[in-house]
C-alpha cells in the first residue's frame, strides 16, 4: 500500500531558532502573564465550568447542589417550547440583520464615501446610536413606543395609520420587528463605519482603472468594491450572531421578553429561570446552551468563512487550517 | 450586548461563590461577626420622603449605640430582588434586609441564610397587629419582623364614574362587568393595566379564586402542590369575561406600572376609571402623573367585588406587607434595630412620611390620609387574609402564576391552560 504524504517531511529545525529559544526569559514570561492568566482562569474559565458543573443538577442557588441529574436539564431544554421559541426568534434577528440591516449600512456607507456636503456631519449622526449604551436605547424607546405620549404614536397618527405605533411593542406578532428596528437603528451606525474604513482602504487607482475600461458604478461595485470589502462583510455577520445569540440588556429593558414570552431571547430565559425562578440548575443549561451556541458557531464560521481573511494570523490552529 | 455575556459569567459566578462557600460549611464569618461594628441595611425605599427616614432613623440608632454603623443600600424593587438574590446564593446575606415573606423567604430560611426570630420578637409582638407576624412564620418560626401591611382593592375615579352613571361602586363580579360596559359606553377607558409587569395582572386572578373557593381553596393548593381544583378554572373563566369586553388601556401590553406612560400614570392622569393596586397606588399615581397632583379627592377605594355563588366573602383580604429579616451573619445590634424600628414613635413616622399603613398598634393613630384611612378600615374588619400568590408559593409558582395569566390576559391561553401549568410547576416544586 502506498501512503500518500501530503504534508513535506518537517525540515529541520534551522539552528538560529533552538538558540534563540535558549535565550528565551522565562521567569520574566511567566511573571507577566501570570496576573492574565490568573484573571482568565478565575472570571473567564472557571465560571463556565461551574455552570456546567451547575447544569447538572436540579439546584435553586441555595448551598450546595445535592441533586444530581445529569444532562437531565438538556433534555428538558430540547422539548422546552420557551428554549425552541428563543431559538427561533434568534434565528429571525439573525435573518433580518444579515438581509436588512448589514446591506442598509453597507448602502450608506457607500453614499457616505461620495463627496457629500456635510458628510462628517452624517457620520456623526449615524454613528452616535452606537455610543448609548444598550439601557439607554432601550429606554428611549419605551418611551418613543409609549401608546399615548409616544412619538412613533404621533407619527403614525399624523400619516394616518392612528394608534398603530401604540401596540407595536404591546403585540406578539409586531413586537419582534419593533425590537429588531431598534437594534437596527443601535448598531447600524457601527457596521457602516466598518464597511465605510474598509471602503477607503481599497486604492482609488482600481476604480480609476476601471473607469477606463468603461464600467459603470454597478460594475466596479460589484466586481471591484464587494469583493475587497470581503473580509470586513465576513466580520461584521460574525459580530452581528455573535450578538444576537447574546442579547439581554436592550430586550430586558425594553420589553422584558413580552408581552407573555413573545421577544424572550435565550439569555432573558436564562435570567427568568436563574433569578426570577431560582432553577439555577436548569437557568446553567440556559447559559451552556448559549455558550456551546457561540462557541460552535464561532468555531465553524472562522474554520469555513473565515478562513482566508485569517490566513497568517493568530487565531489559526497551528498550521492545520 | 456585551452586557448579556457579563451576566451569564455572573450567574455562573454567583454559582462559584455558592459553592465555595458551601465548602466552608456554616461557620463562616460574614462583614460583621464582632460586636457592634457595621450593620448592611438593604431597603426598598429608594425615594424620599421615606430614603430620608430611614437614613435619619439609623443615624438615631447609631448615636444611641456607639461604636455601630449602618451602612445603607436602597434599591428599586426588581434591582433589590436581583441583588438579594445573588449575594444570597453567594452565602453573603445582608445583615437586615426588606422581605415580602412567603415562599421566599421559607427557602431563605430552608437554606439556613437568615436568623430565627422567634424568641427576639417575643420582646416586641404585643405592640403589634395580631396578623402582623403571619407571612413571616414558617413552620412556628418567626424569620422576620413586619414594617407595614396592606391589602389590594379598585381605586377608581369618582369623576369618570360619574360620567358614565355608575353611582356607587360595584360589589359583585357582574356589577363590575356591567360598570366596565357602561364606561366603555361613556368613551372612558375602563381600567388601567401594567401588562409588561406580570404582577399587577396576577392580582384579578388570585382575588377571583379567593371570592370563588375561599381561603380553603388556596390552603388546600398549597398544602397538595395543585391547582387543578375547578375553582381555579372558573376563576380564570370569570377573568376571560372581562378580557372579552376589552377593558384595558390601549397597548396595555406593554405598559410598566410606575413609569411615564405605564398604568399608576394612565390612572393618575385621569385617562382610566380603576387600577386594581395595592395600598400604595396614591401615591405612586402622584408621582407618575403629570404635575405630579394625582387625583386628589376624585380617587376612591372599594374592594375586590364578591362572586355570586362563590365560597369566599367579600370581606376576605389579599394582598402583604413588608418587613426586615436578619442575614445569618448579622451582629446581635442588627436584632436591637428591629425592636427600634418597632417602637411606636418610628412607625408613626413611618405612617405619616410614607403613607403605609403601620403594623405597630400605637402608631395606627399617624394614617390620616382619607384614603389609606378607607384601606386600614377595610383591612381592620377582614375576614381572613391571603398573601400575593407570587410571594405566597415558591418563587418558580409564583412566577408561574403571573406567567400564565399574562397569556390570558392577552387571550393566548384557556382557564384550563392556566390551572395545568401552574399545576405542573407546582408539582416540580
Amino acid at each position: 500500500m502506498v501512503i500518500i504524504e501530503r504534508r513535506p517531511a518537517a525540515p529541520a529545525r534551522p539552528p538560529v531558532r533552538t538558540r534563540a529559544r535558549r535565550r528565551r526569559p522565562w521567569p520574566t514570561i511567566v511573571l507577566f502573564l501570570a496576573p492574565a492568566l490568573l484573571l482568565f482562569g478565575l472570571l473567564v474559565l472557571a465560571p463556565i465550568v461551574v455552570a456546567g458543573y451547575a447544569s447538572l443538577f436540579t439546584w435553586n442557588g441555595f448551598g450546595v447542589p445535592t441533586e444530581f441529574v445529569g444532562l437531565e436539564n438538556f433534555r428538558r431544554l430540547l422539548v422546552d417550547e420557551i428554549f425552541v421559541g428563543d431559538l427561533r426568534r434568534t434565528l429571525l434577528l439573525v435573518t433580518l440583520s444579515i438581509l436588512i440591516q448589514l446591506p442598509v449600512s453597507l448602502g450608506l456607507a457607500m453614499l457616505l464615501n461620495q463627496p457629500l456636503r456635510g458628510r462628517r456631519v452624517y457620520r456623526l449622526v449615524f454613528f452616535a446610536p452606537y455610543v448609548l449604551s444598550e439601557v439607554v436605547t432601550a429606554v428611549l424607546f419605551t418611551m418613543i413606543f409609549s401608546p399615548n405620549q409616544g412619538l412613533a404614536n404621533h407619527i403614525t397618527r399624523l400619516i394616518g395609520l392612528g394608534d398603530l405605533g401604540a401596540t407595536w411593542l404591546a403585540d406578539p406578532d409586531t413586537v419582534m420587528y419593533s425590537l429588531f428596528l431598534v437594534i437596527s437603528w443601535k448598531y447600524f451606525g457601527f457596521h457602516t463605519l466598518l464597511y465605510l474604513a474598509a471602503r477607503q482602504s481599497i486604492p482609488p487607482e482600481l476604480h480609476d482603472a476601471a473607469a477606463t475600461d468603461g464600467a459603470g458604478p454597478w460594475r466596479a461595485f460589484r466586481h471591484i468594491t464587494l469583493p475587497l470589502l470581503g473580509p470586513t462583510i465576513r466580520i461584521s455577520v460574525f459580530l452581528s450572531v455573535l450578538g444576537t445569540v447574546q442579547l439581554f440588556d436592550m430586550v430586558w429593558v425594553l420589553t422584558g421578553g413580552g408581552p407573555i414570552r413573545s421577544s424572550e431571547t435565550l439569555a432573558v430565559s436564562m435570567f427568568q429561570e436563574g433569578f426570577k425562578r431560582f432553577h439555577v440548575g436548569y437557568a446553567s443549561a440556559f447559559s451552556m446552551a448559549i455558550f456551546l451556541i457561540s462557541l460552535v458557531f464561532g468555531l465553524l464560521y472562522q474554520r469555513f468563512v473565515l478562513r482566508r481573511d485569517l490566513e497568517g494570523a493568530v487565531t489559526t490552529m497551528g498550521d492545520r487550517r | 450586548m456585551r452586557i448579556s455575556r457579563r451576566s451569564l459569567l455572573g450567574l455562573a459566578g454567583a454559582g462559584a461563590a455558592g459553592l465555595a462557600l458551601g465548602a466552608c460549611g456554616d461557620g463562616g464569618s460574614g462583614s460583621g461577626g464582632a460586636a457592634g461594628g457595621t450593620i448592611r441595611w438593604w431597603h426598598i425605599a429608594n425615594t424620599d420622603p421615606m430614603l430620608s427616614a430611614w437614613a435619619d432613623m439609623a443615624r438615631r440608632f447609631e448615636a444611641a449605640n456607639p461604636g455601630v454603623t449602618i451602612e445603607i443600600t436602597a434599591l428599586e424593587n426588581e434591582a433589590f430582588k436581583t441583588k438579594l438574590t445573588t449575594n444570597i446564593q453567594a452565602g453573603d446575606p445582608p445583615d437586615i434586609f426588606h422581605t415580602w415573606g412567603g415562599g421566599v423567604l421559607a427557602q431563605q430560611a430552608e437554606a439556613g441564610m437568615i436568623k430565627d426570630l422567634t424568641a427576639d420578637v417575643g420582646g416586641w409582638r404585643d405592640q403589634l397587629i395580631p396578623a402582623a407576624l403571619d407571612a413571616y412564620t414558617i413552620d412556628d418560626k418567626v424569620y422576620a419582623s413586619a414594617v407595614d401591611t396592606g391589602m389590594v382593592g379598585f381605586w377608581y375615579n369618582k369623576e369618570l364614574f360619574a360620567k358614565a352613571g355608575v353611582t356607587t361602586p360595584p360589589d359583585t363580579w357582574a356589577g363590575l362587568l356591567d360598570a366596565v360596559g357602561r364606561l366603555k359606553s361613556a368613551g372612558v377607558t375602563p381600567i388601567a393595566l401594567a401588562g409588561k409587569e406580570k404582577w399587577p395582572g396576577h392580582y384579578y386572578w388570585a382575588y377571583l379564586a379567593l371570592r370563588i373557593g375561599g381561603l380553603d381553596l388556596m390552603r388546600q393548593a398549597a398544602a397538595d402542590k395543585s391547582f387543578a381544583a375547578p375553582d381555579f378554572v372558573t376563576a380564570g373563566e370569570r377573568l376571560s369575561e372581562l378580557v372579552a369586553l376589552q377593558p384595558f388601556q390601549t397597548g396595555f401590553l406593554a405598559a410598566g406600572y410606575s413609569t411615564a406612560d405605564g398604568q399608576a400614570a394612565t390612572m393618575g392622569n385621569g385617562k382610566a376609571a380603576m387600577e386594581l393596586m395595592g395600598q400604595w397606588a396614591p401615591t405612586v399615581q402622584k408621582d407618575s402623573s403629570a404635575g405630579k397632583a394625582g387625583l386628589g379627592d376624585k380617587l376612591g377605594f372599594f374592594p375586590f367585588p364578591a362572586v355570586d355563588g362563590g365560597r369566599g366573602r367579600i370581606t376576605d383580604a389579599f394582598g402583604g406587607g413588608g418587613g426586615f429579616a436578619i442575614g445569618r451573619n448579622a451582629p446581635a445590634k442588627a436584632i436591637d434595630f428591629l425592636r427600634f424600628i418597632a417602637q411606636p414613635d418610628n412607625a408613626r413616622i413611618e405612617a405619616k412620611t410614607a403613607g403605609v399603613l403601620p403594623v405597630v398598634k400605637a402608631a395606627q393613630d399617624a394614617v390620616t390620609d382619607p384614603n389609606l384611612k378607607s384601606v386600614a378600615d377595610i383591612l381592620g374588619s377582614s375576614t381572613g387574609f391571603q398573601l400575593y400568590l407570587d410571594q405566597a408559593f415558591a418563587p418558580a409558582v409564583g412566577q408561574q402564576v403571573n406567567d400564565s395569566v399574562a397569556e390570558l390576559l392577552a387571550g393566548q391561553a384557556s382557564p384550563q391552560d392556566v390551572a395545568a401549568a401552574i399545576t405542573t410547576v407546582a408539582k416540580q416544586g
